[in-house]
Formats: C-alpha cells, structure tokens, sequence
C-alpha cells in the first residue's frame, strides 16, 4: 500500500472533479427543463401531444446509458456537420437521457396536485396551459423536490460514463493514474470513497427533505 | 450535413453478423447471472434491514449504502483492476494465468453486488407492506419464526415487490452494457468493435438500441401478466 499516491496526483483529480460536476449541473439544469415540458406533454389530454411525448420517454428508459453516450458521439457530427467534441456531444446525450426520467417525476408531481387546485383556477377564468404554468407546476415542483434531488445524485453517478468516449473526468483520471502508478487498490478506493462521500450527503438531504415534505403535509 | 455513407449490411455481413448475435447472447446470459446474484443477496440483505436486530439492520443499511451511493462503473474498475491483488498471491496469479475472460467474471460480480442493493430496497418496502396482522395470525396458528417468514411473510412481501424488482431487473438488463469497459464484447461493446473494423458505428449503436428497446418491451409484456397473477385481491395496483 502506497497512500501517497493519492497526494501526489490530487490537483490533476481535483480537475477532473471538477469538470464531473459541470457535466452533473448541465445535465440537471437541460434534463429538468426538457423534463418539465416533456412532463406537461405527458398529462396532456391532446393525443398529438401525448403520445409523441409518450414513445420519447418509453424509449429512452429503455436504453442503457452508456450506449445513449455512444450513440450520440457518432451521430451528432452527422447531423451537425463537424465533431463537436466528447464534451459538447456527451452533454447533448446526458440532457436527451435524463429528460426523460425527469419527465416520470415531473408527471407524477403534475398527477399529485389535487383536482381542486385545476378546478378553482379554471373557475378563475384561466386558460388550460396558464392553469399549469401558474397553478398547477409551482405546487407540483415543490412536491418533487425530494426525488428530483435523487435524481440529481444518480446523474452524478452517471457521469462516470463519459469515460466511454475519453472524456477526462473525475473517474477518467483516476484512471489515467492508475495507468502511470500502477496503484489500482488505493486509487479505486479513493475513487469510490470520493463518490460515496458526495453521494451519501446528497442522498442524505432528498431524505430530509422528503421527511420535511411529509411533515408539511400533515 | 456531414456526407455519411449508410452501410446497413455491417449488421449481417460476415464475420460481423455473427459477432453481433453472439454480443446479444451475452449480454443475456451477463446480466441473468448477475440477477441471480442479486436476487439472493438483496432478498438477504432486504431480510437483515427489517429484523428485530440492530446489527443485522446495521449491516444491511451499511451494504445499501455503500453500494448505492457509489456507481457501479467505479465498482466495475475496482473489481477488476483492484480486487485481485487484494486476494492471496497463488489465487491471483492463478486467475491471471488461467482465466482469460476476467472481465466477464468480474462484470458478474460488480454487477450482482450493486443490482443487490437495489434489490434490497425492493424487498424491505415490501416487507414493510406486510400488515402486522398476518404475523400475529402466523405466530398464534403455532408457526415458529422461521416459519412464519417462509410461509407468510415472504410470499407475501415479494408479490407486493414484483413490480419492483421488474424495474430492478430492467435496470440490471441495461446496466449490463457497462461491461464493455472491461472487455466484455456484450450487445453496447460489440457495436464499438465492429465500428472499429468498419467504421460504420452509428448503424451498429443504433441496432443495439433496438435490441434493448424490443427486449424491454417483451419482458414488460411478459411480467405485467405475470403481475396480474400474482396481485394480492384488495390491494390497489399500480397503474391499474
């Protein structure tokens, strides 16, 4: 055992750390707004709205990750016309994946506001997308808090991923040492040690909220 | 628009046809074998988060944690880069020298041991369904503890976890992708290798989407039958 390893090499996976958590923030922020539309299309009562919205997020619940990742790194430089880079395309895909497990939760937070609170805003005299855009998501985001904070913890997770494609995040360079230092035991603890740290205060905090939530309700 | 020459024939063309084929049985019987794994040992742990005992409850809060709150790629890489020299040096010299596809091994492992997890989270909600009523009606027709968990309580807790653990195995089948990253030539790793014969990548990734999309669809076809079956009458299902 030979700690020092990881002393010697902390800045270069500092950097890495660092760019996992703007691939996480990116991926939360476009996901959650792409996962907010998807989710009012989703309670829609137009078929022509509902069903494409539908068949977007069955299948892309349906796909692993990793091959989402893949595929958009060979297929945006077709459509764009020139390689955008691990980052930018690995971006696109994280957005694109997560929005639809964003939408599942922004629809069950949609269905949890009660029918009264629809009722009175139509009495209100307003309009079906006014009655979702100002009665209906306020009340619904604040109920989703919790899970969407869960959700937040996977994508972080998730983002060890792009290490499929090179790109040099927080895992990539933990790697990319252990290559040069031949430290896998040490090394991949710290990794995971790392990840377990950040992952169990995140999880730790959708569980007090969830149990604020609660408390609030009753 | 990039010119992109569409060559859809890399998909049954030898000899990659054949690779494709077998890269989808693998990817069958990786991520079946690993839900093996996590059958067992989530039913264990899931059974250790709701005893009367604080230890057993502390050891498998500590398991769901550790291995939720880490990703499974992370736990991949330490499996099979790590755990061998942790093991005594005849074992480890041993499995180098003669197991030649360690990464499927330890993808197995990795896998097995984090899908566990979240199978334990599916079986103590389900336990946790369990009214205490059907215990107290279990211990006093003269069922010993043991008994009670085996006849009662246990059928009863996976028929509400069903549902559940169709999500979990979903989530096992897709994850299963992750092996690539070790070698493991399953459906995601072999439409990389043949891209990198043929440069045809997107028609063999977006194949292998397909094959994940069609198997989702049958297994939840298959087990929303089986779920009907299995529904406790009085209890409300989901999405019914």
């Amino acid at each position: 055992m030979d700690w020092g390893v990881i002393g010697r090499n902390l800045e270069f996976m500092a950097g890495g750390l660092l760019l996992t958590f703007q691939l996480a923030g990116l991926a939360v922020a476009g996901g959650l707004i792409a996962g907010i539309v998807l989710g009012l299309c989703r309670v829609s009562s137009l078929s022509w709205i509902y069903y494409p919205a539908s068949v977007y997020v069955h299948f892309f619940r349906s796909q692993p990750l990793i091959l989402v990742i893949f595929w958009f790194y060979f297929l945006v430089p077709i459509l764009v016309g020139k390689p955008l880079g691990a980052f930018l395309s690995t971006v696109i895909a994280f957005i694109c994946f997560e929005s639809a497990y964003f939408a599942e939760i922004v629809r069950g937070g949609l269905q949890s506001v009660s029918r009264g609170q629809v009722m009175a805003a139509y009495a209100c005299g307003l309009r079906t997308l006014q009655v979702q855009l100002h009665v209906v998501l306020p009340q619904a985001l604040r109920n989703m808090i919790p899970a969407l904070t869960t959700q937040a913890v996977v994508i972080f997770q998730d983002t060890s991923l792009a290490y499929v494609i090179g790109l040099r995040e927080f895992l990539r360079r933990v790697n990319l040492v252990d290559t040069r230092e031949m430290r896998s035991v040490e090394l991949f603890l710290f990794a995971g040690l790392v990840y377990l740290i950040l992952c169990s205060a995140g999880s730790q905090l959708a569980r007090r909220l969830e149990q604020r939530r609660v408390g609030l309700a009753v | 628009m990039l010119y992109y020459d569409f060559d859809w024939s890399v998909l049954w063309r030898h000899p990659y046809g054949g690779m494709f084929l077998k890269g989808i049985w693998t990817t069958v019987h990786l991520s079946l074998s690993a839900w093996m794994i996590a059958l067992l040992l989530g039913l264990l742990v899931g059974l250790f988060r709701t005893l009367p005992i604080r230890g057993a409850r502390l050891v498998g809060g500590a398991y769901v944690e550790v291995f939720r709150n880490i990703p499974l790629l992370v736990q991949l890489f330490f499996w099979y880069f790590a755990a061998p020299s942790l093991f005594p040096r005849d074992l480890e010299l041993w499995l180098y020298g003669n197991v030649n596809d360690l990464g499927y091994w330890m993808a197995i492992i990795a896998l097995g041991t984090y899908t566990a997890a979240r199978v334990a989270e599916a079986v103590r909600s389900g336990l946790l369904a369990v009214p205490l009523g059907q215990y107290r009606a279990a211990y006093s027709t003269g069922l010993s503890g043991r008994q009670t968990y085996r006849h009662v309580v246990l059928p009863y807790a996976l028929r509400v976890a069903w549902p559940l653990l169709t999500t979990e195995f979903l989530t096992c089948f897709k994850n299963s992708a992750l092996a690539m990253t070790v070698g493991v030539l399953e459906t995601t790793g072999t439409a990389g290798y043949i891209d990198s014969f043929t440069f045809h990548g997107l028609e063999t990734t977006t194949a292998a989407s397909l094959v994940y999309l069609a198997t989702s669809g049958a297994v939840i076809l298959t087990m929303n039958r089986i779920e009907k079956r299995l529904h406790i009458p009085g209890l409300i299902r989901r999405g019914a």
